[in-house]
């Protein structure tokens, strides 16, 4: 699959700020005054940011709200009304704490179940394609879920945060184990494709069309996986590892922030990775896997 | 509304037959030249040195080894299958895609989409593109203004693919009529789903080509074995024996 910057920078900026957003919400860190509006502001900022990234992926915007309608059938539509709920259920909270209103904790409970909720929804918009082997996991969305945790734990320096931000690293190792050889479980084959596996073995004779078109350039996207494998390193490295280093560190805040840069940076690897590494079966069609 | 109708009244759709498909992509042809009234079906640079374009049927052309048997070129014709369990209607956040409850086409109402080309990852078939100049999905409509339209004569009210096609590789009708010309056909020749792991039960149906045998000698290799008479045979015969 094609992978596509909005996207990308949509899915992990918007895990992060969600993932912060629950545990300021749960009342994990309990900041006041203008920390607690830095913070809040902070959350928020990476949530929202995630949001607007999403719509430069879409080629229609003006139709935008309509996507609110079909939550009874639709993961995107579930997304839209989980994040603006998560977003209006939070704002009193973030405003309380800010201010020092006491408003009941409660309130802050109920954005970070919706918080967690939407971060599912998000992971379910790619792991329902049954048509992309490799997405269509239940790892995809304890993937994103464990992204979200490991950055809110991270961010609100919670003293298990390293543990958080390890087991982030183990999910992204299982589900490149179990990725690598979904395809192959899925049993789809040219010969499947086109059926002629009855008559015998069919490979590509010519293609349909030699110029490129829509599904050569979004889901038959075979450039990035050369660099995989150092990939892989590089975004268990930055994404797991280091960041749990650097928060054992005596740093103190300055520690929390390095380690939250070198985890985006991570972050924006391995989904750089879901996304150029995951094969749809159209490919088949076009010869790209046999 | 994106959830899917149960049950279809008719279940309209095509048989596309593999014998007989010669790939002269006349029926690509015939879509786009149909499909691009209207708001139509863009193009990118098509004249210029990289074309791009949209279009809602293509042809590949396969070369398959059979045991036992001469090899086969087959040309496949692909394009939306107007499954029953159309993974790229309930994926629509907008209600754009939609499976029609009275003859189960699936069409994309262009004015509600919002071009997150989510549909087109749901599908397993390719049956979808988004236009580049519109920035809305694209699909087959299986004709559906022409397969109603009065002010055609009757001939022509089926779809352009099929209208054109001139080895009459590919057939309209209904799947829900036993009876029906289509449902004959995939009875008679086997017809089958394309990937049907993928859980969508397409409308369409392909037929296999037919096993054609070994490999023929030729009707003119008697007159090779050529017999000289004569002095040529008596030079044939004395020669060979030297």
């Amino acid at each position: 699959m094609h992978p596509a910057p909005s996207v990308i920078l949509f899915s992990t900026l918007s895990g992060l700020g969600f993932g912060f957003l629950a545990f300021l919400g749960a009342g994990v860190l309990l900041p006041s005054g203008w920390w607690a509006f830095f913070l809040w502001g902070l959350a928020y900022g990476l949530a929202v940011a995630g949001l607007l990234a999403a719509t430069f992926h879409l080629g229609n915007r003006k139709n935008a709200l309509k996507a609110f309608s079909q939550w009874r059938t639709s993961w995107l539509s579930r997304e839209a009304w989980a994040s603006v709920a998560t977003l209006a259920v939070l704002a009193p909270m973030a405003l309380s704490d800010w201010l020092g209103l006491g408003l009941p904790r409660i309130i802050g409970q109920l954005g970070a179940v919706l918080a967690l909720f939407t971060v599912f929804t998000t992971a379910m918009i790619y792991a329902q394609i049954k048509a992309v082997p490799r997405w269509h996991l239940w790892l995809t969305p304890v993937m994103f879920l464990s992204f979200a945790i490991a950055a809110g734990a991270m961010l609100s320096g919670a003293v298990w945060a390293p543990l958080a931000l390890l087991a982030v690293g183990l999910v992204l190792l299982a589900l490149w184990r179990v990725g690598d050889g979904a395809f192959r479980r899925a049993g789809q084959t040219l010969g499947t494709a086109t059926g002629l596996d009855r008559i015998g073995l069919p490979t590509l004779f010519e293609p349909a069309h030699t110029a490129g078109n829509y599904l050569l350039r979004e889901m038959i996207f075979v450039v990035g996986r050369k660099h995989a494998r150092r990939l892989r390193l590089i975004a268990l490295v930055l994404a797991s590892l280091l960041p749990a280093l650097i928060l054992l560190l005596p740093l103190g805040w300055a520690g929390v922030t390095l380690a939250a840069l070198v985890h985006l940076a991570g972050a924006l690897a391995a989904r750089w990775l879901f996304f150029a590494e995951a094969e749809h079966v159209v490919g088949l069609y076009y010869g790209v896997r046999a | 509304m994106t959830a899917l109708p149960g049950a279809t009244e008719r279940r309209l759709g095509l048989v596309v037959d593999l014998d007989t498909c010669v790939g002269c992509q006349a029926c690509v042809t015939a879509c786009k030249g149909w499909n691009d009234q209207g708001h139509g079906l863009s193009d990118q640079d098509a004249y210029g040195a990289n074309p791009s374009g949209t279009f809602l049927n293509r042809v590949h052309s396969y070369q398959v080894a059979v045991p036992d048997a001469a090899p086969q070129i087959v040309n496949f014709p692909r394009s939306c299958l107007h499954c029953d369990d159309a993974p790229c209607v309930t994926v629509c956040p907008t209600g754009a895609s939609y499976k029609r409850a009275e003859d189960g086409i699936v069409l994309v109402n262009e004015d509600a989409c919002i071009g997150c080309g989510l549909c087109a990852w749901a599908c397993p078939y390719g049956a979808r593109e988004l236009d580049a100049d519109q920035g809305v999905m694209k699909k087959c409509t299986l004709c559906v203004d022409r397969i109603y339209n009065d002010t055609l004569p009757e001939e022509d009210r089926e779809p352009a693919c099929v209208r054109t096609c001139p080895t009459n590789a590919r057939h309209f009708g209904d799947f829900s009529d036993p009876d029906s010309a289509v449902s004959r056909l995939v009875a008679e020749r086997g017809g089958y789903d394309l990937m049907p792991e993928m859980g969508t039960r397409p409308t369409n149906k392909y037929l296999p080509p037919r096993r054609k045998g070994p490999g023929q000698p030729s009707p003119l290799a008697p007159l090779l074995d050529v017999k000289a008479t004569g002095i040529a045979g008596w030079l044939d015969r004395v020669l060979g024996k030297i």
